[in-house]
């Protein structure tokens, strides 16, 4: 699972009114080479929580992201570089997502989290 | 489909290890969900501005489906029940991200941030109840209201489904309207029972105004087609009937289907792939005789 994945998704346990954004815990990150299309980085950040997305991505070992962010940044090679790298090329393979209010773990097993709710999430 | 899936087993159950590698290695397969796929991507219509899109695919087991989207150079997620059909998709190095989920849950994804999502042979599950847990139409509002909240204002949702029969249809098709959807049936090739495909086309909120896609009007039949591409040939035309109440109406005028320049060019992506695929060879694309 990559950071884009991740900052879209969002605890869906019965109850819960804010399960965004789910604690990373890193046991393998994995590094995949991908093309950068800076159309869609741009499209991208107008939807991206900044915050969660800088805090995933020191979760999966990354720590080049500024703190804050704003679109005159993406006019900046180097700012695409690295936004592109963490949103896309890193992989979350081994591991588990946190729901921030309940604290249930969704373990993440060959990059893929499982978000199967119990009986009583529902 | 002599014998519905759905009847005999859960998914997680039915979509074993054994069924998922037989379901991925049928070359027939393959073809037929890839060009539902394709059928897919085209009715949701995105806008042809170049950037890629951030789509789901529900029930997207081994990646067939997928395939179609990165192709044509969309991001998407995945999410399906089965961890064999899962377990292949990895295998396969599909590259959408994949999730371990049951859509009758409903999806987990913030509001407004997917900018489309097609479901290729999967809802139909929905209409079994599989434990005593389960109601149908609970998990069908679950789901599609789900959907409807994740999806960005305008975006659409394309489901290629196999209903049992027309309390099925009725049931999908109620629990998308309540869920806030607007949008219709397009059915291809309705008078071949065998290859008649039904697609659930719906709309999310208000649309701009050259995109109405409003519920049953007839005025609206067109929209899909016209406003964006000009590849539809007359060809493969099928209904257009964004009424749901009225099914069918206009038949296509063609039997054929993709053709022999299709289908050696998808080889050829198979192959690059590292797939197993036949031989090309002078009957490759021809039209079939009798039954098969
Ligand atoms: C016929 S396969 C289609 C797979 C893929 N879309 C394709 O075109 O090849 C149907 C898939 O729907 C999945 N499915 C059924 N019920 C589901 C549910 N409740 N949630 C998620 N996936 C489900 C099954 O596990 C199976 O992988």
């Amino acid at each position: 699972m990559r950071l884009l994945t991740h900052n879209m998704l969002s605890s869906n346990i019965k109850g819960v009114v804010n399960g965004f954004p789910l604690r990373i815990e890193a046991e393998k990150v994995l590094e995949k080479n991908v093309e950068m299309n800076s159309d869609f980085l741009k499209k991208m950040f107008e939807k991206i929580e900044w915050k969660a997305f800088v805090e995933a991505s020191r979760g999966m070992g990354y720590t080049e992201l500024p703190e804050e962010a704003d679109s005159s940044m993406l006019d900046s090679d180097e700012f695409l570089n690295r936004f592109h790298h963490a949103l896309l090329e890193l992989h979350l393979e081994e591991g588990a997502l946190v729901c921030p209010e309940t604290g249930r773990r969704f373990p993440v097993r060959k990059g893929i989290p499982n978000m199967l709710l119990h009986e009583d999430e529902v | 489909m002599a014998s519905r899936p759905e009847r005999i087993a859960p998914p997680e159950i039915f979509y074993d290890d054994t069924e998922a590698r037989k379901y991925t290695s049928s070359s027939r397969i393959i073809e037929i969900q890839a060009s539902l796929s394709e059928r897919a991507l085209e009715l949701l219509a995105l806008p042809e501005d170049g950037v890629p899109k951030l789509l789901l695919d529900i029930g997207c087991g081994s990646g067939l489906s997928g395939e179609t989207l990165s192709e044509e150079g969309h991001h998407w997620i995945g999410l399906d029940i089965s961890p064999s059909m899962l377990d292949i998709a990895i295998e396969r190095e599909v590259e959408g991200d994949l999730l371990l989920s049951d859509m009758g849950q409903g999806l987990g994804f913030r509001p407004g941030v997917i900018d489309g999502a097609i479901s290729i042979s999967a809802v139909q599950w929905l209409c079994n109840a599989d434990r005593s847990s389960h109601n149908p139409r609970l998990r069908l509002k679950a789901f599609f209201t789900s959907l409807y909240k994740c999806l960005s204002n305008g975006a659409k949702a394309v489901f290629q489904v196999y209903p049992e029969n027309n309390d099925q249809r009725e049931l999908i098709m109620n629990a998308a309207m309540h869920a806030g959807f607007a949008g219709g049936i397009v059915v291809d090739f309705p008078h071949s029972s065998k290859k008649r495909k039904e697609f659930l086309v719906l709309a999310c909120g208000q649309l701009s105004t050259n995109a109405s896609l409003s519920q049953g009007k007839n005025e609206d039949e067109t929209r899909l087609s016209d406003d964006d591409s000009d590849s539809e040939d007359e060809e493969n035309q099928t209904v257009r009937n964004l009424d749901r109440h009225r099914h069918l109406k206009r038949q296509k005028k063609s039997k054929s289907g993709k053709g022999r320049e299709w289908i050696l060019r998808k080889k050829d992506q198979m192959r690059r792939r590292g797939n197993d695929v036949p031989q090309d060879t002078k009957y490759t694309g021809r039209k079939r005789k009798g039954r098969f």
